[in-house]
């Protein structure tokens, strides 16, 4: 057993499975406007991808550092990470970090991995629920001159390597891969664990390491909105036109009767 | 940026053909191209795939590379890239596209980043802008719950784009066009990844990518034993069966009968969606569909402000007699024939 030195990336971002309707976007400022009781949440995916090393620690032992890049960090939503297993949580709060896209925070990221220093892989989400891009596990592996594997449902290391199951269109692969390398983690993977009360006992007790640009080195015009490649030009909400017909009927038969009716008539079935 | 010049698209190969998503690619390509007033170039990485070319340029392609080796069979991340990075460069298009699929999302986002350009992934909408002539690149954000339109202005300007959102060209044999061979120059040691087996998972029936008729359930279907009933009204309509998130990860469902924005997006002309409600990042996936018919308990349910017909009631006892009235309905047919 070698223990294995991994660096999990997690995005803070809105709910994502806050219901529809309540998505609201300010034109002016080309930005989703949170509704109240909407609450952020470490994204999903990186989750998953947190899973995915706890897995790895479960199995080989060793340490993983959770990295979050973001401005208005959530205390308690960003020590989650902490509370389910991670070791050491490093944030990258700065104003000068904000309104970035993928490209600057897959910079500013890959100068923190560096940082850090040793590591054997690295875990990203497949994408972020936000904007939902795919693209700074991608990244950071090509800024670090990384091996990669992306959309994986289970990782396991030994001799020097690991060993993935990534999901294709039409089944999956087992990819090799040699070490550092990173991988971007799909829901497939399964269900994150709960955090434990000892856990979120420890976590509580932990305090974050903030880095600041200067800490990393890092390029102050490849960073946040300096560092963008995109631009974002429009935000909008597609119109959904709403015009369901509902088919009523006093028991379930006449319903079911009327509904294939309609569906005959309009040549549907 | 005058040196940079044409659309590039990088082309895929399912069985032995062009991929779907690859000749909608060279519709939408051409489009951009003509727009521009420049060529549709078409790359195409594997073995055994020069006859393909011709494809190609049926489809609207102008210049076709290919890279045909025998160790470019399957996709590998580094392989693929050092080869498409080697065109790239050389070629210089001042658009390249991927389709949003397994290797789109791999290879795409590695190339933007190797050629220290951007790229907008799952575009739904591509466009130039007239004044500009820059790439206007939209696609679905926050699960699809928005939309965003980028531009960048950097090059190559790069997208992937969504599988059956765009309609593939009609073939036209007799256009003429270009092919270019490439000598793959493989530097082993800069292969860190190696596939050592591959899996496809075979699905019984039609596909659900190919179904005219999809027979969704949703969470309310409760379990694996459910589906079933759910495939019985997919074999009578000659369809197949999907689901949402939950059946998928609870197990009762392979993923990949997922459908939505991380699963499969489909456009049948029948999707009969049962107890499921209709989230953003679900109806995504379906959106393309002609005809969503819903059942759902739930009068609030946001199905019900996506679907053409819909009933309001537990599935467990209107799917049943639905079931029996289109059999009948079909069996009336076969006699009538
Ligand atoms: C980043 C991200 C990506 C995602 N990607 C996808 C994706 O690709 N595809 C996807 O599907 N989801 C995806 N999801 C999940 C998505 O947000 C929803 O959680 C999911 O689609 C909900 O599934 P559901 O509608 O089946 O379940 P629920 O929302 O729980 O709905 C169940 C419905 O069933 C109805 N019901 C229950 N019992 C009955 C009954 N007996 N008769 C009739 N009706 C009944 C209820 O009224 C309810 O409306 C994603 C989520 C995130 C965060």
């Amino acid at each position: 057993m070698t223990a294995v030195r991994m660096i999990v990336c997690c995005k803070q971002v809105p709910d994502p499975e806050a219901p529809p309707e309540s998505f609201r976007i300010n034109p002016e400022l080309n930005r989703i406007v949170l509704p109240p009781g909407v609450s952020a949440v470490i994204d999903p995916y990186a989750e998953r991808a947190l899973e995915a090393a706890l897995r790895v620690k479960d199995d080989q032992g060793g340490t993983i550092t959770v990295l979050s890049l973001g401005t208005n960090l959530l205390p308690d939503v960003v020590i989650k990470p902490l509370s389910m297993g991670a070791d050491e949580l490093i944030l990258l709060d700065d104003e000068a970090f904000a309104g970035g896209d993928s490209w600057s925070t897959a910079y500013a990221l890959s100068m923190a991995i560096k940082k850090v220093g040793d590591y054997d892989l690295i875990f990203c989400g497949r994408q972020a629920s936000d904007w939902d891009a795919g693209q700074v596990g991608p990244g950071i592996a090509e800024m670090l001159g990384l091996p990669l594997v992306t959309i994986a449902r289970k990782i396991t290391v030994g001799n020097g390597k690991a060993t993935v199951e990534k999901v294709t269109d039409d089944g999956y692969e087992v990819v090799e891969v040699s070490l550092p390398a990173l991988v971007t983690v799909s829901n497939e993977v399964g269900e994150p664990r709960y955090p434990t009360i000892k856990g979120i006992m420890g976590a509580r007790k932990k305090e974050p390491v903030i880095w600041k640009p200067d800490d990393i080195g890092a390029e102050s015009s490849w960073i946040g909105a300096a560092g963008c490649r995109t631009k974002l030009l429009k935000l909008f909400q597609p119109v959904h036109e709403g015009k369901c017909e509902i088919i009523e009927g006093d028991s379930p038969g006449e319903a079911i009767a009327n509904l294939v009716a309609k569906l005959k008539e309009a040549r549907i079935v | 940026m005058a040196e940079y010049k044409g659309v590039m698209i990088f082309g895929e190969v399912r069985e032995g053909k062009l991929a779907a998503v690859t000749t909608e690619l060279l519709g939408c390509g051409r489009n951009l191209a003509d727009a521009l007033g420049q060529e549709l170039y078409c790359l195409l990485v594997g073995n055994d795939i020069t006859s393909l070319a011709g494809e190609a340029i049926a489809y609207g392609a102008d210049r076709v590379y290919v890279v045909d080796t025998p160790p470019m069979k399957d996709y590998d991340t580094d392989l693929y890239l050092s080869v498409s990075e080697k065109v790239a460069r050389q070629v210089m298009p001042c658009i390249v596209l991927f389709g949003q699929t397994a290797i789109g999302r791999d290879l795409g986002p590695c190339l933007a980043f190797r050629l220290g350009t951007a790229i907008s992934t799952d575009c739904v909408e591509l466009a130039i802008e007239p004044g500009s002539k820059l790439l206007l690149q939209t696609k679905p954000v926050y699960g699809d719950n928005a939309r965003a339109t980028f531009t960048c202005e950097s090059y190559p300007q790069m997208a992937t784009v969504r599988a059956r959102v765009m309609s593939s060209p009609e073939r036209d044999g007799s256009r003429e066009g270009q092919i270019i061979n490439v000598e793959a120059s493989l530097d082993a040691p800069s292969v860190r990844t190696k596939v050592i087996k591959r899996v496809v998972e075979e699905s019984t029936g039609i596909k659900l990518e190919d179904a005219n008729v999809v027979v969704c359930g949703g969470r309310g279907i409760g379990s694996a034993e459910g589906f079933k009933k759910l495939e019985k009204l997919a074999e009578i309509l000659k369809g197949a069966v999907g689901a949402s998130r939950p059946p998928c990860d609870n197990g009762w469902v392979s993923n990949s009968l997922l459908v939505g924005l991380t699963g499969k997006i489909i456009a049948p002309d029948l999707y009969i969606a049962v107890a499921l409600s209709g989230s953003s990042q679900h109806m995504t996936g379906c959106s393309g569909a002609r005809n969503i018919v819903a059942i759902n308990k739930d009068p609030e349910a946001n199905i019900f402000k996506e679907a053409t017909l819909g009933i309001i009631g537990d599935w467990e006892e209107l799917l049943p007699v639905f079931t029996n009235k289109i059999e009948e309905l079909m069996a009336g047919r076969k006699k009538d024939r």
